[in-house]
């Protein structure tokens, strides 16, 4: 399985992410460009965090015009994996792959500190390594990362089920509609999450829960593909 | 020929700056205060004398890159 993770001037996350598939699963990797014109060697395209193009305008909106944002595009309709993180999530949304947009926090601060999610989807692509309901610790580190969108937007979340995690109840540390952390497409195959699994992969950076979803993705690829699923 | 284009958060969508803002005012006693919101105010230099070319491309760019349509609304002025 071939993960790329995108690289925008001003991405801070990107090796990171890198070293977080390398360490997980250890799957072949590559750092991408956002001039590049073709994705079609991948599986799974990781949307690292960061401030892109400096958030300049807004966060991810210049992002969302890149050529390899084109691909993202043919690459989620083609039902690949694609999960953007905090920056990531922010240009996802940007350029429409999910709904909504992200704010600034509703306490105007830049949060970073770990933080606990509920896990309300574990039938995505990306967090089927996890239980319904598990609290997971994850860290966050954002200053837009008050999720929005409108009422009826909303509603469709919760009815199909796109609300892949949620801030533990009373800890909503951004001001986020239905404390929502991170949500999905439709399909269920591109998420986007404002906290950052690829920092959670080992017990000395303070949390380990983020590495399941790195063996969740290699264990829906491997079972979509007929290949032995992983533990 | 010149464009002004504002961008403003939409009426139903929290401005957390707006609020601080607002906040900051009272505390300096200027009670009378009501609602602030905060917005952004873009100038653009266009190359075009055709009035209405101008406005249907300045209409694209606010939908597709100046302002963010799910938490924003915008308007503009043409002058010159």
């Amino acid at each position: 399985m071939k993960f790329a993770v995108l690289v925008f001037p001003g991405s801070n996350c990107d090796i990171d992410c890198y070293k977080a598939v390398e360490d997980t699963i250890g799957q072949p990797v590559d750092f991408v460009w956002h001039t590049a014109t073709d994705l079609s060697a991948y599986d799974c395209i990781l949307v690292p965090g960061g401030f892109s193009y400096g958030d300049y305008l807004r966060c991810g909106a210049i992002a969302q015009f890149t050529s390899v944002m084109g691909e993202v595009r043919k690459a989620a309709e083609a039902g690949k994996y694609v999960l953007g993180i905090c920056n990531g999530f922010q240009v996802l949304t940007e350029a429409g792959l999910l709904p909504g947009a992200l704010l600034r926090n509703s306490n105007l601060k830049f949060r970073c500190h770990p933080a606990l999610l509920e896990v309300v989807n574990n039938e995505t692509p990306f967090t089927n390594q996890y239980a319904k309901g598990e609290i997971v610790d994850i860290p966050i580190a954002h200053g837009e990362g008050n999720y929005y969108c409108d009422e009826k937007t909303l509603a469709e979340l919760e009815a199909n089920n796109q609300v892949v995690f949620r801030y533990k109840a009373g800890t909503n540390p951004n001001g986020s509609v239905n404390d929502i952390a991170g949500i999905c497409n439709e399909n269920g195959n591109v998420v986007g999450m404002m906290p950052h699994p690829e920092r959670a992969v080992d017990q000395l950076l303070g949390s380990e829960d983020g590495k399941r979803m790195f063996t969740s993705i290699l264990n829906a690829w491997r079972g979509k593909h007929g290949a032995a699923v992983n533990g | 020929m010149k464009a002004t284009v504002y961008v403003t958060i939409k009426q139903n969508v929290l401005d957390p700056q707006g609020t601080a803002v607002q906040g900051a005012l009272h505390s300096m006693g200027f009670d009378e205060v009501g609602k602030v919101r905060i917005g952004k105010y873009l100038e653009l230099q266009l190359d075009t004398a055709d009035r209405g070319e101008a406005e249907t491309r300045l209409k694209a760019m606010c939908e597709k890159l100046l302002a963010n349509t799910v938490i924003e609304d915008y308007r503009f002025e043409l002058e010159g």
